[in-house]
């Protein structure tokens, strides 16, 4: 028993040595303190990475962050709660920024920051702020609608007539922001008819651009996207939008929801001065110049700097009020959920 | 995942009593391993009772749960016995028939094992930009599996006792009373372990279906994940999608029968005489030239075409290195520890016979057919609430990789054991060699080859890992596949195209080994 113990026994000890170095090694290299930044990112890579650029050139703080959607990493933030290694939080849209706000895992914004956004571009609180923003658009193919033949407003899409007829990405947080003030702004007994006719009208897709192909392509007349994948692809070859138009809703209706970006510093993070000053950052004229200029195509919202002249200027857009605060990214996941588009 | 099927072994050579039982250490660390396999089993049973039942029930008998349902069954339905026909048809024809240049035709078909579903999914539909739904997942799933089913069916045609079907046609059946009622019921256990692995692969295929706008239960799960990160409907789904893997197993279970159809006695089978295809040949050739094109040219020429386009400006060198450093870095890390880890559980599952040896087998086989989002998302889940410092870890997704390609190395590791005489190491050890030096010396190096084509399997599998990855991947990381999986998703397939042809490079040296491994059962 023992010799058969023994014969057995040093593959075993290799094994546990061999389980405990890569255990170690990299237990130390995931936790161990390193000075640079993290930030949680939910926005284009592309632009957080112009904006991690021009930071670090100017103050020479690194900065790494981990890509992954809105909802994802406001829900792994909520779930991380105090132990988060995250240091700032970035999104696309604000229902995941709220979402988080009432987690209590945000600290207050400095002050210089604040003062350079407009207080229509953030929430009262003053947990977070908006560092960029988008409009909702109707996307259609010139073919097969004429501008008479368009909708009046986002809701007319529950409507028989248009079943088949038009697109968009329900498993987005872009999409999902849309519906979260639609809920805000129309209640929810009417945003689960307005859930329960898209189910059956439109035709689902992966994401913003594989709906605007789609609308391109004709096999849907119309689409519900962001204005800037139409702006960047007209900028660059056409060759996803060459067919197609804008249509603003405008009027406050729910399809003219202009939605926030936010940016957010984690109360957990142990280096908040340098989350501090790149919120400061890309709130400040050099950060919002790379709206302005770059070809992100999303609107500039602070430090007065004016958005890339190609676009309608967000003054113009006639967007309803919505409290970014307040927009339930829980309620809608739920709704969504019911209604079958989950 | 189930490893291929030809690579099981024959039955141990010797399951002695004499070296039976498993000490305590070797024990503790098959059933901490055991124990781990275990881990996503009970997160669903605990995620379904933490939820209460009322919830859990709502969140199960949905009408999006139907769909799903109906999606997820129908291709299996409709692929499985798609690759049925294609695989014994090619299979048939390149080992019995007369065919011209069968020594090129049976490698060739193995060649699609070497490019990932996501990417053939990838080359489709930079083809046909339209193509989604059902039918568009049918294709590129049958196309890119079809392999799992011939690897078998081919091996086990060529060791066929043409005496059988000799006296079947002496009794006066003709070609095809004889391929109907002698070869095919031969090829049963063949067709049934591959049909076992291109199911358990349809229901963990996430790339290859999201690519094609087509929801399964794996693409809804990940769906989920985005939108909820931990939520409970996901959770729910992935009960469902684990009941489906059980109903998957106990069909093939049922069906394998108790028939025996080996030969008896010793001596060599005669080479089966070709059957001369006549008439039929220049079909027979067009079918597999039409086959050879659908499976492989698209995804060559897709893939060529997207990198002629993107020209210089898609090979961004230092990401592609990156990339490519982290991946191969990854999987060597999984491939070692996880064939080193292999050793003890084989040892127990050939040289013992207790109850321990039982449970370990049947761990395996349950815990191989999930797929890697349930793994994943039960990682997720359990570190973050319970083991923080993992959490977001190098050491957490080599640990997932370990569960979800354990049967790739176990499956050559014990093979490889089983052939080693514990005679051997007993001369050894009465010569005055200690047990370490007779484990060096006899039984490693005896099981070396066995031990590397399976750490080989287990670092392709990783290297073109998706769902798991995308999941579990630390801060900081970007593999292979996720870099191609952020372009493509971005509808950037220039950009894309460099991943696709490293990721494919990468899984053509492992192919040629499932080849050779495949042949080599043949000449036993």
């Amino acid at each position: 028993m023992r010799r058969r113990w023994s014969r057995i026994a040093s593959p075993i000890v290799i094994v546990v040595s061999a389980l405990a170095v890569v255990l170690g090694a990299t237990a130390c290299s995931s936790s161990g303190e390193s000075d640079e930044l993290l930030i949680y990112n939910a926005q284009h890579e592309s632009l957080t990475k112009e904006w991690i650029d021009a930071f670090t050139k100017e103050t020479g703080i690194k900065v790494t962050y981990r890509q992954g959607g809105d909802t994802e990493l406001g829900n792994q933030l909520v779930a991380e709660g105090a132990a988060s290694p995250a240091d700032v939080f970035l999104t696309e849209n604000s229902p995941a920024m709220a979402a988080v706000e009432r987690a209590g895992l945000f600290t207050d914004l400095g002050a210089e920051t604040i003062n350079q956004v407009p207080a229509q571009y953030r929430p009262a609180s003053g947990k977070w702020t908006g560092v960029a923003a988008r409009t909702t658009v109707f996307v259609y193919n010139k073919a097969k609608l004429q501008p008479d033949q368009l909708p009046k407003s986002l809701l007319d899409l529950q409507q028989p007539a248009w079943k088949g007829r038009w697109g968009a990405p329900p498993t987005k947080a872009d999409f999902q922001a849309i519906v979260s003030a639609l809920l805000q702004l129309k209640g929810e007994a009417a945003t689960a008819q307005w859930l329960a006719g898209m189910k059956a009208n439109a035709k689902t897709y992966n994401d913003n651009i594989a709906t605007l192909k789609a609308v391109n392509s004709g096999e849907v007349d119309g689409g519900v996207i962001y204005h800037y994948y139409w702006f960047r692809d007209q900028a660059k070859t056409k060759e996803m939008s060459g067919n197609t138009a804008l249509h603003y809703f405008r009027n406050q209706d729910p399809g003219a929801f202009v939605s926030l970006s936010g940016g957010g510093v984690l109360k957990s993070s142990k280096k908040a001065d340098k989350a501090q000053q790149f919120l400061r950052f890309i709130t400040g004229k050099a950060g919002q110049e790379v709206l302005e200029k770059g070809d992100s195509f999303e609107y500039p919202v602070a430090s007065g700097v004016p958005a890339n002249p190609a676009l309608v200027p967000l003054t113009d857009l006639q967007a309803p009020a919505v409290d970014p605060s307040t927009l339930n990214a829980q309620k809608v996941t739920d709704q969504m959920t019911k209604a079958g588009l989950l | 995942m189930v490893a291929p099927p030809v690579t099981r072994p024959t039955a141990p050579v010797s399951r002695t009593d004499k070296a039976a039982r498993p000490g305590p250490l070797v024990t503790a660390t098959v059933a901490f391993l055991v124990a781990a396999t275990l881990i996503p089993l009970g997160y669903v049973a605990w995620a379904a009772i933490s939820i209460g039942w009322t919830r859990a029930y709502e969140l199960v008998v949905r009408p999006r749960v139907g769909e799903l349902l109906f999606n997820t069954v129908a291709l299996v339905v409709i692929t499985v016995p798609l690759c049925v026909v294609i695989g014994v048809g090619v299979a048939w024809l390149v080992e019995r028939t007369d065919l011209p240049a069968r020594g090129f035709w049976r490698p060739l078909f193995v060649a699609p094992l070497a490019v990932p579903a996501f990417v053939n999914s990838y080359a489709w539909v930079g083809v046909i930009p339209s193509l989604h739904g059902l039918w568009a997942g049918v294709l590129v799933t049958t196309l890119s599996y079809f392999p799992f089913m011939y690897l078998p069916v081919a091996a086990t045609l060529r060791r066929l006792d043409p005496a059988v079907e000799e006296s079947a046609r002496a009794l006066g059946s003709d070609s095809t009373g004889v391929f109907l009622r002698v070869v095919l019921p031969q090829l049963r256990l063949a067709i049934l372990g591959g049909g076992l692995l291109i199911g358990v692969h349809l229901l963990a295929e996430f790339g290859a279906f999201a690519m094609v706008r087509f929801d399964t239960f794996t693409v809804a799960i990940f769906q989920q994940f985005q939108v909820t990160f931990d939520g409970a409907a996901g959770s729910m789904l992935a009960g469902v999608l684990v009941l489906l893997c059980l109903v998957l197993l106990v069909a093939e279970a049922s069906a394998r029968g108790h028939a025996r159809f080996s030969r008896i006695g010793a001596g060599a089978p005669r080479a089966a005489t070709p059957i001369r295809l006549g008439r039929n040949m220049l079909p027979a050739q067009a079918g597999l030239v039409a086959l050879a094109v659908l499976a492989l040219g698209v995804p060559v020429w897709t893939i060529m075409r997207w990198l002629w386009i993107g020209g210089a400006d898609v090979w961004v060198l230092d990401d592609v290195a990156t990339a490519f450093g982290q991946t191969v870095g990854l999987a060597a890390i999984a491939a070692v520890l996880t064939t080193v880890l292999a050793f003890p559980v084989a040892w127990v599952a050939v040289r013992s016979s207790g109850v321990l040896a039982r449970v370990v087998e049947g761990a395996n086989y349950v815990t191989s057919s999930l797929p890697g989002i349930v793994t994943a998302l039960a990682l997720v889940t359990v570190t973050i609430h319970a083991a923080r410092p993992l959490y977001q870890s190098v050491a957490l997704i080599v640990f997932a990789y370990m569960l979800l390609f354990m049967p790739r190395a176990l499956v050559n590791v014990r093979a490889g054991l089983a052939q080693v005489p514990p005679s051997l190491e007993e001369a050894s050890r009465s010569l005055g060699s200690s047990p370490t030096a007779t484990f060096l010396r006899v039984t490693l190096r005896l099981t070396a080859p066995a031990a590397a084509a399976g750490a080989s399997l287990v670092f392709v599998a990783v290297a073109t890992e998706l769902t798991a990855t995308l999941l579990l991947a630390p801060t900081g990381t970007r593999t292979l596949s996720m870099r191609f999986w952020s372009f493509s998703s971005e509808l950037d397939y220039a950009a894309a195209a460099p991943y696709a042809l490293v990721l494919v490079v990468l899984a053509i040296p492992v192919t040629l080994v499932l080849f050779r491994q495949s042949t080599k059962v043949a000449a036993l």
